[in-house]
C-alpha cells in the first residue's frame, strides 16, 4: 500500500462532446500527489485546472465526462465508481473547498448544524462529540467564540469567516486529501493572506494533502511543494515550486512569470506573450502553444511533445528533447529572445 | 502585431449564421416542437386562407340551407359527404366555421399581443431605465391592474361601450373592444419582465459608456437596452398568445364577444353548448378540439423559445 | 504646469434605507452609505495617478464622480480649470465630455452584444460629430482598430467573436474615438489573464506615450499599479489615507494600512523575507468605526484613533498621510 502515492492521475481526458465534434478540454494529463504535499494546479482562465478537479472527485458537468486515463486514491481506482460510493469518498476521503463559499453552504442551516451532519455522516461519533469536534474545529481555523457561532446562519458571516467556515467543513471528516478550487478569487488581497496561510497551515496539521487550483502564480508561490502549469488542458510543465517559479523552462511558463507584474520591478514594459489561449474548438496541432511560442520550429507544429524530465521537473517541450540545456534560460534571457 | 486578432470566424452572412444558430438546432432535436409548429402553421394558413379553402362560405346566407341543419358527422349515419364535421343549428358547415373562426380567434389574438406587447415594453424600458418615481407610478399602476381579472375588465369595458354606441353600432365595434380589453390583462407581464431585464442592462458598462458621451437616455434606451430585453418579451409573446385566444374564447362564450354572424372559435362552442345534450355533440366538440389543439400548440412552441433563448437550460 | 484633474474634497453618500413602510414598522433609522468621503488629489498632464483599495474603499464612486457618471454629494471635480458641476450647460459639458473618457472592468459587459464592433467604436465619433461623412468614419474606425493591435476587418464582427483581451482592446479603441485627453481606467484588467494583462498594460502605456494621455488608473493590485502609476493614493471605507509617489510608496510606506497591503501581497521571488500576519476584515461601510476607521486592525492604535479622525496631513505637493500614529511619529 504505501508504495502508491496519496494520488495518482494517468493520462486522464475530459471530453465534452458537442454537435460540432468533441471538444478535448483536458487532453491526457499524469501527476501524482504525494502524502502531505501541496500541489499546485496554475494556469489560465480555459487552461482546464478547475476541470481537472472536478474530474478527480466525479463533479463533471454534463455532456463532459471522462473519455480516458484513470484516477487513484492511495492505489484504488476511483474515477469508475458508481455514484454512490463516489459521494462517500467525497466528503470522507477528499474535501473540498470552491471559489464562492456560498455554493458549499446551505443558507437555510446554521453552520454548527451543517458541520455536525458531514462529520456524523462520515465519522462513527456520538453528536455530542460531534459538537465539540465542531467547536473544535471552528476555533482552530480563527472563528472567535466559536462554541457561540455555532448558531449561526452563513449570512452572518464575513466573506473570510464564511471561507474560514468551509475549510472546517471540508477538513470536519479527517480527509486525506482537500481539492480546493481558487479559494482566495473571490476575497479582498488583505483577507486572501490569512486563508492562504490558514489553508496551509491546517492541512499540515491534520495530515492532508492539498490540490490547490488557482490562477494566481503569488498564491502558488506562498503555498505549494510541486506547481504543474496547464495549458490548453494540458500540462506544459510540473515540478518544485521553487524550480518552476525562479527558472521556469517551458517557454508558456517563462512567458507567464514575465507578465506577472511585480512590486519591485522598475521595467517600463512587462514581457507578453501574443495572442490567447487558444479555444477548446482550434487547438492547434503538434504543441498547442506553438502560435504563440519565440522557439517554435518544425516540429512542434507536427508532434505533440510529451512532459520528459528535465532537472526535477518534467517539461512538455520539443527544445527539452532537442537540447535539455538549451531550455534552462532566465528570465532576462526570455525577454531578450520575445 | 495586427496577425494577433486572428479571423477565428470569418464574417458570416446571415443565413449562414442562422442555419448554424444554436435555436435552430434546438428546433429541429425536438419533436415536440416541430409538430407543435406544424399544427401553428395548419391554423394560421386555414385562417388567412379561410375563403378559398373552406369548402362552403358559413356567412353567405344564399349558400346555407335549414334543411341541412344539424347534420352529423361525413363518417356516421345520416351524415352528408359535403359537411367533414357536420353542421350546425342554421346548416353552417361545422368544418368551415372552425376555419372562419380561427380567423377571428387569432386576428383578436394577435392584435392583443401586439397592442400589449407595444404598451408593455414600453412603460417597463421606461420604468426600469428611469427609476425613482416614474418607475414607482408605473409600477403600482400595474399592480392596481393585476387586482382586476381580465374577464372583468372585459364586463365593464363591453358594457360602456353598449352605453356609448348602443347595441346595434356595438357589432362594428366589438373586435377593437375585444382587443382593447383582452390587452389591457396582458401588458402588467410584459411591463414586468422588461423592466427587470431593462434593470439589470442598465447597470451593464455598454449603458454607462453611452451615457459617458452624452446620448440622450430615451435614444439608449431604444438602440441599446430595448434590442437587448427583446428576447424574454418574445417568450411571452409567445405564452400570451394562447392566452389571449382561451381570453376571446371564454368572453366569446359568456356572449360579450363576437356576434353570432361573424362566429369566433368560442361563439362556435356557446352555440354548439345548447345542442350538446341533445345529442348533436359535433356543434360544440369539433370547434373545442380546435381550439384546445390551436392553444396547445402555441404554448408548446412558446415553451421551446423560452428554453432555446435561455442559455442556462440549454 | 497646472494639473489637468483637480479634484477638491469629493463625498457621496447613498441613501441605503430601507422602504419607507419598513422603516415604520420596524423603527429602523435611515441608513446611509458613505461611499466616498472628503477625497482631493490632482493629475498632471501626462501623469498616471492611481487610486488602490479593496472592496468597499470606494475607489470606483470616486471613478464614476469624476467622469460624471454619477453627481457628487459634496466638493468638487475641476478638469483643466472647468468645474464640472458648474458647467452643466451643454456646450461646456459636451466640450468637456469629448475630453474624458473611460475603460471599464469587465470586457464582457461593457460591449452591446448586439451591435458589431464598428458600430460601437463609431458611436462616440458620431456622438460628437468629429468627422464628415460614412467613408470618414469608417476609416478613422479602421484606424482605431490598428491603433489597438486589431485588424481593421475586425469591425464587422460581433463582440461575442472576440476573447477576453480583444474585448478590452475594442474598448480602447472606443474611449479613444473622441480624442480624449483624459481617461479613466477602472480595474481595466481585473477580468482578464495574467498573460493578457500584461499585453493590454503594455498598450495602454504605449497609448499614453504617443498621445500624451492622463491616467486615473482604479485596481485593487498593488503590482499592477506599481508597474502603472507614477503616484498612487491609497483608499480606506471611502476615505484617502495616504498618496505618496509610486516609488516611496512601496519603499517607504507610511500609513499602517498600506505597509498591511504590502504584507499581504504574495511574495513571487520566494525570498522567503520574513512577514506579519495580517489580520481583520474590512469592517461594514454602512457602520463605519468612530475615530480612524482603520483602528480595530491597526497595531499601532491608541485611544485618541479610537475617537478623533486624524485629518489627512499634506507633505509635501500632492502627497500625505492620515494617521495620528504617523503624525505623532509612532510609526
Amino acid at each position: 500500500m504505501s508504495e502508491h502515492p496519496l494520488l495518482s492521475v494517468r493520462d486522464l481526458k475530459v471530453d465534452f462532446p458537442t454537435r460540432r465534434g468533441t471538444l478535448k478540454a483536458i487532453d491526457g494529463i499524469s501527476f501524482d500527489i504525494a502524502r502531505g504535499e501541496i500541489l499546485g494546479v496554475v494556469g489560465e482562465s480555459g487552461a482546464g485546472k478547475s476541470l481537472t478537479g472536478s474530474a478527480i472527485i466525479g463533479l463533471l458537468e454534463p455532456p463532459g465526462r471522462i473519455s480516458g486515463g484513470e484516477v487513484r486514491l492511495k492505489g484504488d481506482r476511483i474515477d469508475n465508481l458508481p455514484a454512490k460510493a463516489m459521494r462517500h469518498i467525497r466528503g470522507k476521503r477528499i474535501g473540498m473547498i470552491f471559489q464562492d463559499p456560498l455554493t458549499s453552504l446551505n443558507p437555510l442551516f446554521t453552520i454548527g448544524e451543517q458541520i455536525v451532519e458531514t462529520i456524523m455522516a462520515h465519522l462513527p461519533v456520538s453528536e455530542r462529540e460531534a459538537r465539540e469536534r465542531a467547536v473544535h474545529l471552528l476555533d482552530e481555523v480563527g472563528i472567535p467564540a466559536a462554541s457561540q457561532r455555532l448558531g449561526a446562519y452563513p449570512h452572518q458571516f464575513s466573506g473570510g469567516m464564511r471561507q474560514r467556515v468551509v475549510i472546517a467543513l471540508a477538513l470536519c471528516a479527517e480527509p486525506e486529501l482537500v481539492i480546493a478550487d481558487e479559494p482566495t478569487t473571490a476575497l479582498d488581497v488583505s483577507v486572501q493572506a490569512q486563508i492562504i496561510r490558514l489553508l496551509k497551515r491546517i492541512c499540515r496539521d491534520h495530515g492532508a494533502s492539498v490540490m490547490l487550483i488557482t490562477h494566481d502564480m503569488g498564491v502558488i508561490a506562498e503555498t505549494c511543494d510541486r506547481v504543474a502549469v496547464m495549458y490548453s488542458g494540458r500540462i506544459a510543465e510540473i515540478g518544485p515550486v521553487a524550480d518552476v517559479v525562479r527558472a521556469p523552462r517551458h517557454p508558456y511558463t517563462i512567458g507567464l512569470m514575465g507578465a506577472i507584474p511585480t512590486l519591485d520591478a522598475t521595467e517600463d514594459r512587462l514581457t507578453q506573450i501574443p495572442g490567447s489561449m487558444p479555444r477548446l474548438d482550434a487547438i492547434p496541432s503538434g504543441c498547442a502553444f506553438n502560435p504563440r511560442c519565440a522557439h517554435v520550429f518544425a516540429r512542434c507544429r507536427q508532434e505533440r511533445p510529451e512532459p520528459i524530465d528535465v532537472g526535477s521537473s518534467k517539461v512538455a517541450c520539443w527544445l527539452a528533447e532537442e537540447d535539455g540545456s538549451r531550455t534552462i534560460v532566465d528570465k532576462k534571457k526570455a525577454d531578450q529572445l520575445s | 502585431m495586427t496577425e494577433m486578432a486572428s479571423p477565428r470566424t470569418a464574417a458570416t452572412s446571415r443565413i449562414a449564421r442562422l442555419l448554424d444558430s444554436d435555436i435552430l438546432h434546438s428546433f429541429l432535436r425536438s419533436k415536440v416542437t416541430i409538430a407543435a409548429a406544424f399544427l401553428t402553421l395548419l391554423f394560421f394558413a386555414g385562417a388567412i386562407f379561410a375563403p378559398i379553402v373552406a369548402p362552403h362560405d358559413p356567412f353567405d346566407l344564399a349558400g346555407i340551407s335549414i334543411l341541412d341543419a344539424r347534420l352529423p358527422p361525413a363518417w356516421m349515419e345520416g351524415g352528408d359527404a359535403r359537411f367533414l364535421l357536420g353542421t350546425d343549428d342554421q346548416g353552417r358547415d361545422v368544418f368551415s366555421a372552425i376555419l372562419y373562426g380561427s380567423r377571428i380567434s387569432l386576428a383578436v389574438g394577435f392584435m392583443s399581443v401586439i397592442l400589449a406587447a407595444t404598451v408593455g415594453i414600453l412603460l417597463g424600458l421606461t420604468a426600469g431605465y428611469m427609476g425613482g418615481r416614474i418607475d414607482a407610478f408605473i409600477m403600482r399602476i400595474a399592480e392596481v391592474q393585476l387586482t382586476f381579472p381580465a374577464i372583468l375588465i372585459a364586463l365593464l369595458i363591453d358594457g360602456a361601450a353598449r352605453g356609448i354606441f348602443g347595441n346595434l353600432d356595438r357589432e362594428k365595434y366589438v373586435f377593437w373592444i375585444l382587443v382593447f380589453s383582452i390587452s389591457l390583462s396582458l401588458w402588467v407581464q410584459f411591463a414586468r419582465t422588461v423592466r427587470g431585464s431593462t434593470l439589470v442592462e442598465r447597470g451593464k458598462e455598454y449603458v454607462q459608456a453611452a451615457r459617458l458621451i452624452g446620448i440622450p437616455p430615451f435614444l439608449i434606451m431604444i438602440r441599446h437596452v430595448l434590442p437587448n430585453v427583446l428576447g424574454p418579451a418574445l417568450v411571452i409573446a409567445t405564452i400570451n398568445l394562447a392566452l389571449a385566444i382561451i381570453t376571446e374564447a371564454t368572453l366569446s362564450f359568456l356572449g360579450v364577444g363576437v356576434p353570432p354572424t361573424q362566429p369566433s372559435l368560442g361563439t362556435l362552442i356557446r352555440i354548439g353548448n345548447d345542442f350538446l345534450f341533445s345529442g348533436e355533440w359535433w356543434i360544440a366538440i369539433f370547434p373545442g378540439a380546435a381550439l384546445a389543439l390551436l392553444v396547445l400548440a402555441v404554448n408548446l412552441l412558446g415553451d421551446w423559445l423560452r428554453d432555446a433563448l435561455n442559455p442556462k437550460l440549454r | 504646469m497646472p494639473p489637468v484633474v483637480e479634484v477638491s474634497n469629493l463625498s457621496r453618500t447613498f441613501d441605503v434605507s430601507k422602504p419607507w413602510l419598513n422603516r415604520v414598522l420596524e423603527r429602523a433609522p435611515k441608513a446611509y452609505l458613505k461611499a466616498a468621503q472628503d477625497i482631493s488629489f490632482s493629475i498632471g498632464k501626462g501623469e498616471t495617478f492611481a487610486l488602490v483599495g479593496e472592496s468597499g474603499s470606494g475607489k470606483s464612486t470616486v471613478a464614476k464622480m469624476v467622469v460624471g457618471l454619477l453627481a457628487a454629494s459634496e466638493g468638487e471635480i475641476r478638469i483643466d480649470g472647468v468645474d464640472m458641476r458648474k458647467s452643466r450647460n451643454t456646450a461646456a459639458m459636451r466640450g468637456l465630455r469629448r475630453r474624458i473618457q473611460m475603460i471599464f472592468q469587465d470586457p464582457y459587459a461593457s460591449l452591446n452584444p448586439r451591435w458589431r464592433v464598428d458600430r460601437i467604436i463609431a458611436e462616440p465619433i458620431r456622438a460628437f460629430g468629429l468627422e464628415r461623412g460614412e467613408q470618414a468614419i469608417s476609416a478613422r474606425v479602421g484606424e482605431l482598430l490598428e491603433l489597438v493591435r486589431l485588424n481593421p476587418r475586425d469591425g464587422a464582427k460581433y463582440p461575442h467573436e472576440f476573447s477576453g483581451g480583444q474585448r478590452q482592446r475594442i474598448c480602447i479603441a472606443r474611449a479613444l474615438a473622441s480624442r480624449p485627453e483624459f481617461i479613466v481606467c477602472d480595474e481595466p484588467t481585473s477580468a482578464l489573464d495574467v498573460s493578457v494583462q500584461a499585453q493590454i498594460l503594455n498598450l495602454m502605456r504605449d497609448l499614453q506615450d504617443e498621445f500624451g494621455l492622463t491616467y486615473l488608473f482604479i485596481s485593487h493590485d498593488l503590482a499592477v499599479v506599481r508597474h502603472m502609476a507614477a503616484r498612487i493614493g491609497v483608499m480606506y471605507l471611502g476615505r484617502l489615507v495616504e498618496v505618496a509617489k509610486a516609488g516611496e510608496l512601496f519603499g517607504n510606506p507610511q500609513h499602517p494600512y498600506t505597509r498591511m497591503l504590502l504584507e499581504a501581497i504574495p511574495d513571487l521571488n520566494m525570498t522567503g523575507r520574513p512577514r506579519k500576519a495580517v489580520e481583520g476584515e474590512i469592517p461594514n461601510p454602512i457602520n463605519p468605526p468612530p475615530g480612524c476607521s482603520f483602528h480595530p486592525r491597526c497595531p499601532l492604535a491608541n485611544e485618541r484613533c479610537r475617537i478623533e479622525r486624524p485629518a489627512f496631513l499634506t507633505r509635501q505637493p500632492a502627497t500625505g498621510v492620515a494617521c495620528h500614529a504617523v503624525e505623532e511619529g509612532r510609526a
